[in-house]
Order: C-alpha cells, then structure tokens, then sequence
C-alpha cells in the first residue's frame, strides 16, 4: 500500500464520490413494478393542468406517472413501439388510425378547449374579425404574413394542416411560412418575437398571454374545436406495458371528481376555464 | 432588462427561501452529474492512461477516436442510449428509460472521452525518462502507472472539472433519457428549458443562475485541491 501514502487527495475525492453514489441511490429507489409512462402534449404539462392532476393520481392508487410531454404525434409514435402505457392526445385522426392499427384500446373523451389563431395586435394581414379560420389563413396567405407552424406533427399541427388543406393552400416551402419543430409554449414564443401569426390551443396561449406579445384574431369557429381522449396502450400486442396502471389512469381522467377540477383549473389565475369536461359525451355533441 | 434583474432577483429569492422544488432539482443536477463525473473519471483515466503507455499499431488512429469523442454531441448519445434502453431495446429488460439512472449512463459516456483525453495528453507529456526511471528503481507496471497519475494530478483535475462542466451543462440527452419528470428526473438545465418553453423567463433566468453558482463552487473546490497540490 506504500503507494497510497501521501494521497490524501485521491481518498478524499473517492470518499466525496461514494458519499454521491450512496446518496444517489436513495432518491432512485422508485418502485418499478408501480411505474406508468404518460405520453401526452405539450399543452397538457404548459398549461400546468398535469401538475395539478398527477399528484392527486399517485397519493390515490400508489402509482409513479412519468409524464413524457411531446407532441401528440410522438405521443402515438412511443404507444405504437409500446414504449408508453397511456397517453392524453388531442390529434382526433391520428387516434382513429391509431386504434385501426391496433396499437391502443379503450378510446375515451376526456375534455375540450378550442384552438385559436393568434397573431400581433397590429395585424398585418387584416385577419382580425373574420369568422372563418380557413378564410383567416386565405387572408394571411394572401397578404405574405409570417405564419409559424409547430413543424412537430402534434396535434396543433395536424389540425393546422388541415385547415391548409381546407383552404386549398400548400404553404410548406413559402417564404411566409415558417416551422420551429418545438412545443406549442415555445412556438408562441418565436411568435411573439417575429410579430407571426400562429394556431394555437387555448390553453396554453391563455398560461402564458402574461409574456406574449400576441392577441386572439380569429376563434369559435366550429373547425377549431380541440378535442382530448385519452388511449389505453394495447398490451395484448406489448406486455411489458402496465395494462393495469394505464387502466387506472384513463379511469382516474374521466372519474367526476377529476373532471370537477378540469371545469375550475385556471378559473381563479385566468378568469376562464382552461378546458372544459366531456367524459361520457360524444364528440358530435361538444361545442353546442 | 428588466427581465434580467427580475430574473436575478427571482434567483436570489428561490435561494434564499430554499424553495424545496428548486433544491430538489439543484441536488438531483448535482447527484446525476457527479455520479457520471466519477463513473467517466474510473474509465477515462485507467483507459487513457493505458493508451498513453502502451505501444501498439494504430495507437494514433485510437487516439483520434478519443479526441473526436471529447466533442461528442449529446443529443446522439441520449438518441443511442434511448434506442438500447427502451421496452424494445437490446437492455430493455432493465426498466431504466426515463430514470436518472439512464441519465447517469447518457452523462458518463459523455463526459469519459473527455476526461480520457485530458488524462491521456497530460500523461503523454511527462518526461519520457520518467517512466525509465521510476522502472529502474524497482516499481512493476501498475505501480508505474499510478506513480505517472499522481504525477499529472493537475491536468487531471482539469478533466474532472471539464467533464463536470460538459455534463451538468447539458440539456439534450438528458431530456431524451430523463424525461424532465417533475421531482423525479427534471435537472437544472430540463427545468430552464420547460419554464422558458412555459414563458416563465424569470424563473428560467433563475435556474440558470444557480446553474452557474453550482458550477461556480464545484469548480471552485476543485481548483482550490489543484492549486494546494502545487505549492506544496
């Protein structure tokens, strides 16, 4: 051991890092059997709506959620690897393919809000007071004005492209038209800066108006209704997926009681609800 | 400007009303990013050091790999550690997507070829007599080798502190790996992501100060046992 003498050093540093490694353990020792993979949008965590709801999910059933907030494009993406157990999406066709292709099962309404189209308060494109979102998008179009797209296939954009399709413009490649590839909080963003125009969900507009430079030009129009079901992975196709967690969570979404908080989420902050309950109602009946 | 200074003071309020959330996520940073320090100084110095003193062919070709990995973009280390540890992957079975431990691993590959190359230019550089002399006076190899690493301890230091500095900084890999699970596996650099995402700049600036304070005083203790090394 003579080499050792006088490293008063190197044993320090090794105690340092065990005492780390030791520590480290403590905080990981999560039950993995208990473990739920939530995938859902960005819109969901922005808004701060999970926040408040996943708590109240763990103290209740035991269960530890791993919300992983992506698109919900990437959301389905991760639930047709079976690399999710549940996922809140709002992208109404790509759910539909999704439930064809046998990938989730147990499709439920859990809540609405609506889209809006956004943009600066001086509004270039003079689209301020048209009724129609497609006729709004026409307008900007017409008028070269800067649009920012999401880019991310979530469910903003799938709906995005198509109210494009709707008004019979291609605006991938313009010069007008622009992606960012990010959340909806950070596309509104770039917005805000670039005095752009965008589509938005409510919600998360509404979360963050406070540091955006950006009002509501074009809303209620029936085409710009944001709808959220949440899916159940199929785990007769995964069974490494937690059925029974994911049932839990898809249950707990639509029980009164959590439906009672999404009625009030954001009604002390905001004035106005964030979204609004739907479990147990058909998606033809919403918005009446 | 104003922005800034109400982040600032926003930082110094988290800090000093030692907001658990935000000391949870300050420790958890320092935790993973530690842990991934300590894990890539055991492979990055007995690998390094191995490279630099052994002879073998295509010795330049290995060290070339081991420069080009000091810059090794995080995000194509979160992509590939992702693709082998989820439910599909090759170490599936293993359960560790979204944990900090898959963001221990992502960091420790991050920051190993940093601390392997520091450790190897800096052993090269000793005088080649050295190792002659030390051999001559009766040590065997291991003892030669450990002798040769006590000796560049200060470069060695450096690439602690560099491997520190690259991961706890880092943000792509471990928002691939972690998740930015809330009070779970959400670090400093995930969480100043989300709230700038969230448009809470004050928050974000806030964050990221004490980003900056903690790498401060990491830094700061570790070249405090440099510089002692030296005078003495």
């Amino acid at each position: 051991m003579k080499i050792f003498k006088g490293s008063k050093w190197a044993i320090t540093i090794l105690v340092a890092a065990v005492l780390v490694v030791t520590g480290a353990a403590n905080v990981f020792a999560a039950p993995q059997q208990k473990n739920i993979i939530l995938a859902t949008t960005t819109s969901t965590q922005d808004s701060g709506l999970l926040d408040v709801l996943i708590p109240i999910f763990e103290k209740e059933t035991g269960y530890f959620v791993k919300t992983i907030a992506v698109g919900s494009g990437q959301a389905m993406a991760m639930g047709k690897k079976g690399e999710a157990d549940v996922m809140l999406v709002h992208s109404p066709d790509a759910e539909k393919k999704f439930i064809e292709e046998g990938c989730g099962v147990n499709r439920r309404l859990v809540m609405h809000n609506d889209f809006i189209i956004v943009g600066p308060s001086a509004d270039p494109a003079k689209i301020k007071g048209i009724k129609s979102s497609t006729e709004a998008l026409k307008q900007i179009a017409k008028a070269n004005g800067l649009f920012t797209s999401r880019g991310d296939n979530s469910g903003t954009h799938s709906q995005e492209k198509k109210l494009w399709k709707t008004a019979g413009i291609t605006p991938g490649g313009q010069k007008w038209y622009q992606e960012t590839g990010l959340g909806m909080g950070q596309t509104l963003n770039v917005t805000s800066e670039k005095k752009g125009y965008t589509l938005a969900d409510r919600g998360t507009y509404l979360a963050m108006k406070k540091s955006l430079g950006l009002d509501i030009l074009v809303e209620g129009d029936a085409a710009l209704l944001n709808i959220y079901h949440v899916i159940e992975v199929n785990s007769s196709k995964w069974p490494k997926a937690n059925a029974r967690g994911a049932k839990a969570f898809a249950d707990f979404m639509v029980s009164k009681k959590t439906q009672d908080i999404i009625k009030t989420f954001g009604v002390d902050k905001y004035g106005s609800p964030l979204f609004f309950p739907d479990a147990g109602k058909k998606v033809e009946d919403l918005g009446k | 400007m104003e922005l800034i200074i109400q982040g600032i003071i926003k930082a110094f309020e988290l800090i000093i009303s030692f907001d658990p959330e935000v000391m949870g996520i300050t420790w958890l940073s320092l935790k993973i990013s530690g842990t991934a320090t300590f894990i890539s100084l055991f492979f990055g110095v007995s690998i390094g050091a191995g490279v630099a003193l052994t002879d073998f062919p295509g010795k330049r070709i290995v060290i070339s790999l081991i420069n080009t990995g000091m810059g090794l973009p995080p995000v194509v280390v979160g992509l590939f550690v992702t693709i082998l540890i989820w439910r599909s992957g090759p170490l599936g079975f293993l359960e560790i997507l979204y944990t900090p431990y898959a963001m221990i691993i992502a960091q420790a590959i991050i920051a190993t070829p940093i601390v392997m190359g520091i450790s190897l230019a800096s052993i090269q550089s000793l005088p080649a007599n050295l190792r002659l002399q030390i051999l001559s006076l009766g040590a065997s190899r291991l003892q030669m080798a450990w002798i040769l690493i006590k000796e560049s301890k200060l470069p060695l230091l450096a690439a602690v502190m560099a491997g520190f500095g690259g991961v706890i900084s880092e943000v792509g890999a471990s928002i691939m790996v972690g998740g930015n699970i809330k009070g779970y596996s959400r670090v400093l650099t995930t969480a100043t992501v989300m709230e700038t995402g969230k448009g809470n700049f004050d928050i974000a600036i806030a964050l990221g100060i004490i980003l900056l304070i903690l790498a401060f005083l990491v830094n700061l203790l570790l070249t405090h046992v440099q510089q002692r090394q030296r005078l003495r």
